[in-house]
């Protein structure tokens, strides 16, 4: 079974997030990049099942600029098998991530669908949802827990309330959550032999996808810094003070 | 517990625009290997030093390895990591291919050891001394000896020693009197080493012990030693560990520092003799070790890089943490506004930055000397920088480690802090693989002497040759500081080369001097470059920040301001001289 693990080049989540003095986006000049840790854990999981004998093939596919080569070949050095790239300039939303995804796998055929339930950039959590409609296809998203055995695949989701096992019919998307895994360390043979891996570079045309670009950026913005605290004299003042002032009681 | 990460930006930024990493790779003929893949391969290295490695420094210090029988037990949590560590490849980093490495440059394996060394010296020794066997065997094995041992080493599956030291051969080793006698395909060694670092332990099957000892019909003295390997355990007929050999670790040594890492008094041929096989040729056993040498000494002066930058984020990490003072406002001050903190912050900055300048340009010359072609220039250089990062950087390390336990104050005394420990630790680095005193003696004998002054030359032309460079990108009193520090060193060489032949004594009397003056000019070179291309790159769209292009021109600026007069101290003792020193007689002591 093929398994398509979507990995997305994200700020580095050590990275102190800057905004754009125009407020038009977020700064990445010069910033650490990364792969988005929920799809790192995809990958991981992908490499798992591949190690556990039901995997057979890992196809990592990323859209951007060359730029998301560099995550592709990482994903490569944990032990996807190849890579397909899709050139896109600019941001994407979410439907035309899973768009594009649907068109790779008319070629590919993948058994099993790894997707980071989000991007630590954007956080829309929509994208695999979004797969699994267009393919026509099971899903189970926030997964803390994988088991495939027989055609089928058995999901334990982490929901607001607690646990929920779901089992669904393969093929079938599945996004991670962050306990799912622990990724491992790239080993540095392997981190030589991805660059000798295959990674084909297609482009919306090649696809034959028309973006919709249907959501628009309007403006970023830091997050209101916290003005210090107050010590007030008695719970009286503290009562009036949430009611009056803060107006949250 | 303190928290490491690797400088991946600065390593970068050396091997990219000091190494001109890209060009070297060509050179070597490594088409796969760029400064891309480089970048990579640190930053994952940093991952596993500072997640795995690191925390188990702390633990290392105060859990050292014990001796329980004839076995010594390690640092509880080190076999795990070193588990990890050789499962990763780690071991493989700059093997040739022939025998299971990545043959990456050894630009690349300095790179990564800084790393291993930051985050766990204790620890990283285990490895290092593997890999002195490793360019032993590889330089002088006979095929066989490849065979059984080589692959096995660079996989990290099993490790190795050196065993140099006796109780009466330390920096002197025409006194080893461990006797090799033969004994139809092999030798029987008998003796006892002592200092052998990582001599013992449980992390793998088996251990590879390298040991100079004297055949019976040797000549006296350095020309009649031979190199051994004597395995832990003997191989059976499939090249698994089998017998234990007659060799084993009668003590552990109670150490200022490094407690993590064993060092060993190793008894060989207590019941017999152990079985040993000769390495290469016999009574060559010192020749060979000299083309050891020079890695080694690196590697060693790369320690001194390392615990300096550990301590350094240290001392970071609690300067913007602690507070004393309050402002009008009634907010309190993080110490690292106090000017005089600030000063010791910068100082081991610019002191790690310069090290690690040197540290890796030095490593590249290695790699350029292997270069098929001329490599006279490259090799000359090899020779003339090593015991300045030796000598010179672990200095160094002695100087900022100590800063690190002034930055936190009285907490610095205190065990708990932890930067007591870096301090410990670093303490070895001057003593070991050639005390500080034998490296100026190094320097200023056989590197500068024996070719009458020829490598440095070439050194300081390169130095002056900066100077426009300097003045066109506006670093002009930089310039100045320079240029008139470099014209000293060309006194200086002059002096040494004209009075040496006259005075015999004046070669030990300024040696250790020279090599400081030496030390504190060759980081200001590197550093004024850095701080050149800096500023050509700073605006220009580069892969590096205008935010860390200034930092590095104001860090160079600082050592320029700081560091760089030192030179001209020592100059003033090399030209007085060391006569003050002998003036007491040895019973006035």
């Amino acid at each position: 079974m093929k398994a398509l693990v979507a990995v997305k080049r994200v700020i580095d989540y050590n990275v102190k997030v800057r905004v754009k003095a125009d407020n038009s986006d977020v700064d990445l000049a010069n910033t650490k990049m990364s792969i988005n840790p929920f799809c790192e854990i995809a990958v991981e999981e992908a490499v798992r099942l591949k190690e556990a004998g039901v995997v057979s093939e890992i196809v990592v596919v990323s859209i951007g600029d060359k730029s998301c080569q560099e995550q592709m070949r990482y994903a490569m050095a944990l032990g996807a098998d190849r890579g397909v790239q899709v050139e896109a300039e600019g941001k994407l939303n979410s439907l035309d991530v899973a768009r594009i995804l649907a068109k790779v796998n008319e070629s590919e055929n993948a058994g099993i669908f790894i997707l980071g339930k989000q991007a630590i950039d954007s956080d829309n959590n929509q994208t695999g949802q979004m797969l699994a409609a267009l393919l026509d296809v099971p899903q189970a998203t926030f997964a803390s827990e994988v088991k495939i055995a027989d055609g089928k695949a058995q999901v334990t989701r982490e929901v607001d309330g607690g646990l929920v096992t779901v089992e669904m019919d393969l093929p079938a998307v599945i996004t991670t959550d962050l306990r799912l895994n622990e990724p491992r360390f790239a080993a540095l043979p392997k981190i030589m032999q991805a660059k000798r891996k295959p990674l084909d570079v297609k482009t919306l045309a090649d696809l034959g996808v028309e973006l919709t670009n249907s959501v628009e950026l309007i403006s970023v913005e830091t997050p209101a810094e916290r003005s210090g605290g107050i010590k007030v004299d008695s719970v009286d003042a503290l009562i009036d003070k949430l009611r009056n002032e803060a107006q949250v009681i | 517990m303190s928290i490491y990460n690797a400088p991946a930006q600065d390593t970068a930024f050396v091997l990219d625009q000091l190494v001109e990493f890209d060009q070297l790779c060509q050179a070597m003929g490594l088409d796969e290997v760029n400064l891309e893949l480089a970048n990579v391969v640190v930053e994952e290295a940093g991952k596993l030093a500072s997640e795995v490695l690191a925390p188990l420094n702390a633990v290392g210090d105060q859990n050292g390895a014990r001796l329980e029988g004839d076995k010594v037990i390690e640092t509880p949590g080190f076999s795990d990591a070193y588990q990890q560590y050789m499962e990763n490849g780690w071991a493989t980093l700059t093997a040739p291919e022939a025998f299971g490495g990545q043959g990456l440059p050894n630009v690349v394996g300095t790179a990564v050891n800084e790393l291993w060394h930051s985050a766990n010296m204790a620890f990283a020794l285990c490895p290092m001394l593997t890999q002195g066997s490793i360019e032993a065997l590889i330089a002088h094995g006979s095929d066989e000896l490849k065979d059984q041992y080589l692959s096995r080493l660079v996989s990290g599956e099993w490790t190795g020693t050196m065993n140099l030291t006796e109780p009466n051969a330390g920096s002197d080793l025409a006194a080893v009197s461990t006797k090799a006698v033969p004994n139809g395909d092999h030798y029987l060694i008998s003796g006892q080493k002592i200092y052998i670092t990582w001599g013992d332990h449980q992390m793998t099957p088996n251990i590879v012990h390298l040991v100079l000892a004297r055949l019976p019909d040797a000549p006296a003295g350095v020309k009649g030693i031979s190199l051994f390997i004597v395995p832990k355990f003997l191989l059976d007929e499939n090249g698994e560990p089998a017998e234990l050999n007659d060799a084993k670790c009668i003590s552990l040594e109670h150490k200022l520092g490094i407690h993590g890492s064993p060092t060993c008094t190793m008894s060989f041929g207590d019941n017999g003799g152990a079985v040993g096989y000769l390495v290469g040729e016999e009574n060559k056993g010192l020749a060979y070790m000299f083309t050891m040498m020079n890695h080694a000494r690196q590697s060693v002066g790369l320690q001194g890089l390392s615990i300096s930058e550990r301590a350094y984020q240290q001392a970071v990490a609690y300067a913007k943490e602690r507070t004393q003072g309050s402002r009008k406002d009634g907010s309190k001050i993080p110490i690292i506004e106090h000017p005089d903190v600030r000063r010791m912050l910068m100082a081991m900055r610019s002191g790690c930055e310069s090290m690690r300048a040197l540290a890796l340009v030095a490593a590249a010359e290695i790699d350029r000397s292997h270069i098929e072609g001329d490599q006279t220039a490259a090799k000359a250089r090899v020779e003339l920088l090593t015991p300045i990062v030796k000598g010179w950087m672990t200095e160094m390390a002695n100087e900022l480690t100590s800063l690190n336990i002034q930055v936190h104050g009285g907490m610095g005394f205190i065990e708990e802090a932890g930067a007591a420990q870096h301090y410990r630790d670093a303490r070895i680095l001057a003593i070991y693989e050639g005390t500080n005193g034998i490296q100026a003696l190094d320097l200023i004998g056989r590197k500068t002497l024996s070719d009458n002054g020829a490598a440095l030359a070439d050194l300081l032309d390169e130095m002056a040759a900066i100077e426009a460079d300097l003045r066109a990108c506006g670093l002009d009193k930089m310039a100045n500081r320079f240029v008139a520090s470099v014209a000293r060193a060309r006194e200086i060489r002059e002096f040494i080369l004209d009075r040496a032949a006259a005075d015999r004594s004046l070669m030990g009397a300024v040696a250790f001097d020279f090599l400081m003056q030496m030390g504190y000019l060759t980081g200001a070179y590197l550093m004024a470059k850095e701080a050149i291309r800096a500023k050509a790159l700073s605006g220009a769209g580069s892969a590096y920040s205008d935010e860390f292009l200034a930092a590095k021109v104001a860090t160079v600026r600082f050592y320029a301001e700081h560091y760089l007069p030192r030179a001209e101290a020592h100059a003033q003792t090399i030209m007085t001289g060391l006569d003050a020193a002998f003036v007491l007689s040895d019973e006035q002591f």
